[in-house]
């Protein structure tokens, strides 16, 4: 029976799942499938893991067609995704998830607050990595009490990047740590993880690179895998896999702090960025709720002021994305994605003017640069960004963000897009379900997720970290590769969560501590029809290609 | 009335002032705040100098190592040059140097170079005597200035002559590339008379509101007007 109800949940949570397209805006490869694939690679070093070689392609179809101008080289196949998503309807009435689907039968694992305390898996909050000025050594207690570490460092053992401290004063440290990798290495089996003192310690090699966390949040391996990923990620887009291979095999005990210098605060920032904001856990990008009319004319903006050779043409407010548009082969990642949230972050250099940087987006092209002419739309909140193969190209981009900021003011857009994120996310309350106090909601055919926004009770940082930790938690159990769980519901003395994934989404609800499993479920239906309901304004669906 | 535009790169290490003083100049300010460039800014300038209209296209780039692929871009078509060193590191004065080769290597046509020490105003800290800037800046022929962002000392004056440096440049070399045509100012638009890009007048707004705040006594800043 339970596993009968599971088969059709499955199919219903494809076709059905609110904020699904049939034409994503971005790559919606599961990551932690990634993760695992990215791993195996770990054992046999001789398979290539990078250089997708795109944007060596773009260069060399945009010679081509310089050749011969009257083939259309644009006529290459879309990477197929319509036959697997067939008849999406808007009609709400086709949503069968409701009250039929979930039910109190299904197979819902719970657990309860008790187990996870002695499974280790304690709640702590996160904190912000250091304001520079304090330096700290291995030996201060101050240092000692952070609960997670980043070292990053070069095969050599030269440090590289240490989240707190200087990195510098922990070249013991870092000797150590190398000691270790590469005596497991030459076992042709690297080291992955290691729990001591209350911390999990993991191991990430990426020749040249070593990547370490050292962590007592709770988080899974896998989770600080991921985050390590990141870090790794961070590194790329600055100097690229293959800049970064050749100055290492020059010179083994290369510093590169050197080349790296300035690198740092995007490391920090993305650090605490992956300590509070969910679209790292989901590998989700969040869309900013716009009217759907106003995003299309945004959308058709961007497209009818196209230039040659621009790949992408990002607009993003607030860290959340406005549109995309992106050249018909090529789709982003979301890790990329969020690589450019974290660039506009952590800097303000680009609100003072338009800059012209290269930017590397490890997913997209490991080996290469995309040339991004970044610029802030009068002294709105959106930030265009427009990314193409041609380093020379400033002036055509510069043009063709003026057609669009006229475009955008002619059509009241950028008024629009202030509006928006000066209100912010909606609340819990405006969904209308009273035990509700907040919940993440990834869509997955299109990578994207929507939160409401921090409301009471979580309004106080602290209570937004520990929320954030139990959402790490939840996810982190239904993700466990040893024993994935569709569905679990956890009963703490705080609140309750429910976890469900889908093959078409993945949601994670916070009720109420003396919330029952019916009531949740009762709940997290209601929560997917409204979803529906509010879908066109806080997913983006029909992005438009070049 | 004639109009010339040219296109000037800012070079020099990171961290020596590059972009405290094009902020200054083309927003008439100096915010602490000024986060490092990232790859490259690029900032717009107009001004009337000895009957011409003159359209400044600057190029401040980050210094950094990593950056030097763009350089290919930032070179092509360069007309004049800042390269920028801090008075109290010797280092980013030796590091000029390296600057002015490889502009030689990038650029055939005759540029006008000038190079500025910055941080004047940190005289106690001083590395670089100011007979060293000014003996090498001749012997490349180059105009030197020393310069201050944080008081706004000899900011104005750099601009001005780097501009009528250009003009004397495209009247006795007319191929140096730089682009000159007939200006007709009566068709002057009011708009053209606004120099300050709107982004930084965010943060003229920005650094208003933080000294409201802050009660610190601040230098007057000598507006010294250019239109
Ligand atoms: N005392 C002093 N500090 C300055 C001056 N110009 C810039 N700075 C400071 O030097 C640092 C680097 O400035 P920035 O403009 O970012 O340098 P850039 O990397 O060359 O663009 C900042 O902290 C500025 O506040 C100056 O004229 N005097
Ligand atoms: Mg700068």
């Amino acid at each position: 029976m339970a596993t009968s109800l599971h088969s059709n949940q499955i199919s219903a949570g494809q076709e059905h799942a609110p904020g699904g397209s049939q034409n994503p805006v971005l790559v919606t490869k599961d990551s932690y499938e990634e993760l695992e694939e990215d791993l195996s690679l770990d054992v046999d070093q001789s398979r290539p893991r990078h250089a997708s070689g795109v944007i060596a392609e773009i260069v060399e179809s945009r010679q081509h067609s310089e050749v011969d101008s009257n083939q259309n080289n644009a006529a290459v196949d879309y990477p197929a995704t319509d036959q697997q998503v067939k008849g999406i309807t808007a009609d709400t009435n086709h949503l069968s998830l409701g009250d039929g689907q979930l039910t109190d039968e299904s197979e819902v694992f719970v657990e309860e607050e008790e187990q996870r305390l002695r499974s280790g898996s304690v709640l702590q909050t996160v904190e912000k990595t250091k304001p520079a000025v304090v330096e700290e050594d291995i030996h201060s207690a101050a240092w000692k009490k952070h609960k997670k570490h980043i070292f990053i460092l070069s095969e050599a053992g030269k440090p590289i990047y240490s989240r707190y401290g200087n990195e510098d004063k922990l070249v013991t440290l870092m000797g150590v740590i190398q000691a270790l990798m590469s005596f497991v290495q030459d076992d042709k089996d690297s080291l992955r993880s290691v729990v001591a003192g209350g911390h999990l310690i993991v191991f990430l090699l990426r020749q040249p690179l070593m990547l370490v966390a050292a962590s007592s949040t709770g988080e899974s391996q896998q989770q600080l895998f991921l985050q390590l990923r990141y870090m790794y990620n961070q590194i790329l887009s600055v100097l690229t896999h293959t800049q970064l291979n050749r100055i290492f095999e020059q010179r083994r005990n290369y510093d590169l702090r050197r080349l790296l210098s300035g690198t740092e605060r995007f490391l920090n920032s993305l650090a605490d960025l992956m300590d509070s904001d969910p679209c790292f856990l989901l590998t989700a990008v969040r869309g900013l709720p716009l009217d759907n009319t106003v995003r299309d004319v945004i959308g058709q903006s961007m497209q009818s002021a196209k230039v040659k050779d621009l790949v992408f043409a990002i607009l993003i407010a607030d860290g959340q994305l406005v549109t995309l548009v992106h050249m018909k082969k090529y789709i982003l990642h979301p890790a990329d994605l969020h690589l450019v949230i974290n660039l506009l972050k952590a800097s303000t250099s680009f609100e003072t003017s338009d800059s012209w940087v290269p930017l590397c987006l490890p997913n997209f092209d490991s080996s290469g640069y995309l040339y991004s002419h970044i610029s802030y739309l009068d002294d709105s909140p959106a930030c265009l960004l427009l990314m193409t193969v041609d380093q020379m190209a400033f002036k055509e981009m510069e043009n063709c963000k003026q057609k669009i900021l006229e475009k955008l003011k002619k059509h009241n857009c950028l008024a629009a897009i202030k509006d928006s994120v000066k209100r912010g996310s909606y609340t819990c309350q405006e969904v209308g379900i009273s035990e509700l106090r907040h919940f993440l909601y990834k869509n997955k055919s299109t990578a994207q997720f929507t939160a409401p926004s921090w409301g009471a009770p979580y309004s106080d940082p602290a209570e937004q970290e520990r929320l954030f930790s139990l959402y790490r938690f939840v996810h982190q159990k239904v993700h466990n590769p040893a024993r994935p769980l569709k569905i679990l519901f956890y009963v703490g003395s705080h609140e309750s969560a429910l976890g469900w994934i889908t093959s078409g989404f993945e949601l994670y609800a916070v009720f109420s501590p003396l919330t029952t499993k019916q009531v949740a479920i009762l709940a997290v239906n209601k929560i997917l029809k409204w979803i529906k309901k509010e879908e066109e304004r806080l997913f983006i669906l029909n992005p438009p290609e070049y | 009335m004639k109009a010339l535009e040219a296109k000037v790169v800012v070079l020099g290490t990171q961290g020596v002032g590059k972009t405290s003083i094009v902020v200054r100049y083309v927003g008439k300010i100096f915010s602490k705040k000024v986060s490092p460039t990232i790859g490259s800014s690029f900032f717009t300038f107009k001004m009337t100098v000895d009957n011409y209209r003159v359209k400044l296209q600057l190029w401040d780039t980050a210094g950094q190592e990593r950056f030097r692929s763009m350089a290919p871009m930032y070179y092509r078509k360069a007309n004049a040059a800042f390269i920028v060193y801090d008075i109290t590191s010797y280092e980013s004065f030796d590091s000029v140097k390296s600057w002015v080769e490889e502009l030689k290597k990038n650029v055939d046509a005759p540029l006008v170079i000038c190079v500025l020490g910055n941080k004047c105003d940190l005289a106690e800290q001083r590395q670089v005597p100011l007979d060293e800037g000014v003996q090498f800046a001749a012997s490349i022929g180059a105009l030197f200035f020393e310069t201050s962002a944080l008081k706004n000392e000899g900011i104005e004056e750099a601009f001005l002559r780097l501009s009528l440096a250009l003009i004397s440049l495209s009247q006795s070399a007319p191929n140096c590339g730089l682009l000159v045509k007939d200006y007709d100012s009566s068709r002057r638009k009011s708009a053209d008379i606004v120099t300050v890009p709107p982004s930084l007048k965010v943060l003229q707004d920005k650094i208003a509101e933080e000294d409201e705040e802050e009660f610190e006594e601040r230098e007057p800043a000598k507006n010294g007007g250019c239109c």
